[in-house]
């Protein structure tokens, strides 16, 4: 065990937990970082946005307009968003059903970035709807719209954020030297795995669903009946590629974290995900065109829709794919990284292709968001990263366990 | 991490019971009720564009300060006109058209909202009901129609679509537009009965109308029908839309939440009783 977990340990033993929680809030890092001075006006411009936002209402701050309501704060941070944190359920997916113990390092900062998704992403959509404060009809059960595909979603979206705390709860137990607590999670977690990965599954292929009725809106080259598929293939390699990502950065920002079998694993780890990153891709690029032949969309080709087609599908699916193939050949993790960001790309344009782009790709005027919408898009992924921060820095999550939790597992 | 079997097989139970009881699929209206569906049919040769519904219209929704230019540009319906009445250039020269909800037999909206405030209501009108909507505009995205409008500007938005002024017609009144419709171009009525008096208008005056009731399979059918002199498609209406209803799109999908909530949590069971077998007998070796 490294020398970082032990004043914790001591701390916690103290007994009051408001006492342990407050002193567990100071700042653990320097205050002027870079990223710091970068995000702190970006998130107090963006609160002051959202406040206006409230005050006068979605037309004061955005762009969206009667043929196009959903912009960038759905079609970006929720649509693209539930895409990228789709690593977790694939991750708990290979570790704990397959049992592919090799992945179990990356685990839990895994799980924690999936949660912190999709915390901030439901805000997200919180400030997008009109009258945010109806939801609760969603939940409480008055006003159930049952054969809505978005109500599916929703619930599915929600009890599978209960799955993904109950995963990473015990990293707090540890945190809070809770052994009790610790003992009842570990005990029923195998079934929050289990719902969850179903539950992803299915929400990941819902937000496809989601647009199957905008049949008439969506250009035929991305509107076909096989979205719910294609989305829920796309989400295991989008998921990957993030979990590359943003195991590359942290790797870099949390090293303290990390002890020296971490930095001999991470390779290996790393090409795993390579491999499994361009055969997922070959499934979804197979699947691409199958709907393409079957649908006999040759003659939309020859567009200016028909080109950014082939620069979607080409330039950010075939091209990665076989980059990560390569890659994964002749073991070149600097091309791992290039590839998982020109997939997350692809990804980003794809959902935003669906959702806004080809979205009434024939409409008189085009969404563009203001830039009010993109600084409080900003804003939502900064105040997440820095609460990701705030917990990798005091809970066990790229760290060890401590010794009492170790045989749980 | 572990957990014993009977246990899991309980909670498992309860989960996939909580999550497939009550999700009928969307309300298929049959035959039977869609003859009782109320409408109202709209014939293009009679009307003038006089633009009197659209005041009557505005007036029956309590938007006092309505007032039209003299000779009116191309519109759309918007969040404060719930009607317009467009002049088209067509293969006839002028003629004109009446936008609004078209109230279908089997709505997108009804499907797509998730708080049932979008409603399709036992007489044929589908309405949005304020207590219920949380303003996520689905609907929006839904309609084939392009008819559900957001009031972007406030800050406890609605959902603006013409109702089939449902308030006149629970008081035994007819929508505000057909009630005043000085030359008669708009008829309110059972759906059935508006379809056999449009087949015996075409019927008696062929020359004077295409052959086609807008309306009475578009979208899987509608409660507001059209006649026109020149091809729908020359008024802006999408003759290429299918004639099935428009839930049925996402109903394979829906249909299949509940066998995939029930049946891969076994699946996934299984793999992991499979493959923590082979782990062990690996570390034995």
């Amino acid at each position: 065990m490294n020398t970082l977990s032990q004043p914790i340990e001591t701390k916690a033993k103290q007994g009051n937990f408001f006492t342990f929680l407050l002193a567990e809030m100071k700042p653990k890092g320097p205050i002027f970082s870079p990223f710091n001075i970068i995000s702190f006006p970006i998130m107090m411009l963006g609160l002051v946005i959202i406040f206006l936002r409230f005050k006068n209402g979605i037309g004061s701050v955005t762009n969206l307009s009667q043929d196009v309501p959903w912009g960038l704060w759905i079609g970006f941070d929720v649509v693209t968003g539930v895409a990228f944190a789709g690593g977790a359920y694939i991750l708990v997916f290979m570790v704990n059903i397959l049992n592919l113990k090799k992945y179990k390092p990356i685990l839990r900062i895994t799980v924690l970035n999936g949660f912190l998704a999709y915390l901030f992403y439901s805000a997200a959509l919180l400030l997008d709807l009109g009258r945010p404060l109806n939801v609760i009809n969603v939940v409480i059960g008055n006003n159930y719209g049952v054969s809505s595909v978005l109500f599916l979603v929703g619930w599915h979206f929600l009890l599978y954020m209960l799955a993904l705390l109950i995963e990473f709860s015990p990293a707090i137990a540890e945190w809070m030297n809770a052994r009790k607590l610790h003992r009842f999670i570990s005990a029923i977690s195998m079934g929050a795995v289990i719902f969850g990965i179903t539950l992803s599954v299915l929400h990941q292929s819902g937000i496809g669903a989601l647009f199957l009725m905008a049949k008439d809106k969506i250009h035929p080259l991305w509107y076909n009946s096989y979205m719910p598929i294609l989305f829920v293939v796309s989400s295991v390699f989008a998921g990957i590629s993030m979990i590359i990502l943003e195991g590359s950065i942290s790797r870099k920002v949390f090293s303290d974290q990390l002890d020296e079998s971490d930095h001999h694993s991470h390779d290996n780890i790393m090409l795993g995900l390579a491999k499994i990153c361009s055969l997922g891709m070959f499934a979804y690029f197979s699947l691409l065109v199958l709907v393409f032949i079957h649908q006999k969309n040759w003659q939309y080709i020859a567009s200016p829709m028909g080109s950014w087609y082939l620069v979607e599908v080409i330039g950010f699916v075939v091209v990665p794919m076989l980059m990560f193939f390569l890659s994964y050949r002749y073991h070149s993790l600097t091309w791992i990284k290039i590839a998982s960001v020109i997939t997350l790309l692809g990804i980003m344009l794809n959902r935003m292709n669906i959702s806004i782009i080809a979205f009434r790709w024939d409409a008189a005027v085009r969404y563009v968001p203001t830039w009010q919408e993109a600084i409080v898009t900003l804003t939502i992924i900064f105040i997440e990263l820095w609460v990701l921060r705030w917990i990798v820095r005091r809970m066990p999550v790229l760290r060890a366990s401590p010794e009492w939790a170790r045989g749980s597992h | 991490m572990s957990i014993s079997r009977r246990g899991f097989f309980k909670a498992m139970g309860a989960t996939a019971v909580a999550l497939s009881v009550g999700k009928p699929m969307a309300a298929e209206a049959s035959l039977q009720t869609e003859n009782e569906l109320y409408g109202v049919l709209y014939d293009g040769t009679k009307c003038v564009a006089c633009h009197g519904c659209e005041y009557d219209c505005a007036e029956a929704h309590g938007f006092t300060d309505f007032d039209l230019p003299k000779n009116p540009p191309f519109r759309k319906t918007d969040d404060k006109h719930r009607t317009v009445v467009n002049l088209y250039q067509t293969s006839k020269g002028e003629v004109p058209r009446k936008i609004q909800c078209m109230h279908c037999n089997q709505p997108a909206c009804d499907a797509a909202c998730l708080t049932q405030a979008m409603h399709k209501t036992e007489g044929g009108p589908v309405i949005w009901r304020e207590d219920k909507c949380m303003g996520c505009r689905y609907c929006m995205i839904s309609c084939p129609f392009d008819i559900p409008k957001f009031e972007y500007e406030s800050t406890n938005p609605r959902i603006v679509k013409c109702d089939m002024c449902i308030d006149r017609i629970n008081e035994g009144e007819i929508p505000a537009c057909a009630y005043n419709c000085p030359e008669e171009a708009l008829l309110y009525g059972k759906r059935s009965d508006l379809i056999k008096e449009a087949r015996k208008r075409i019927h008696d005056n062929p020359e004077q109308y295409v052959d086609h009731i807008y309306g009475e399979h578009e979208a899987g059918g509608t409660s507001w029908l059209y006649l026109s002199s020149v091809p729908f498609d020359e008024l802006g209406l999408n003759t290429k839309i299918q004639h099935t209803s428009y839930p049925g799109l996402t109903k394979g999908f829906i249909s299949s939440i509940a066998p995939v909530d029930i049946l891969l949590p076994a699946v996934l069971l299984g793999i992991y009783e499979a493959t923590k077998l082979n782990a062990k007998t690996e570390e034995e070796i």
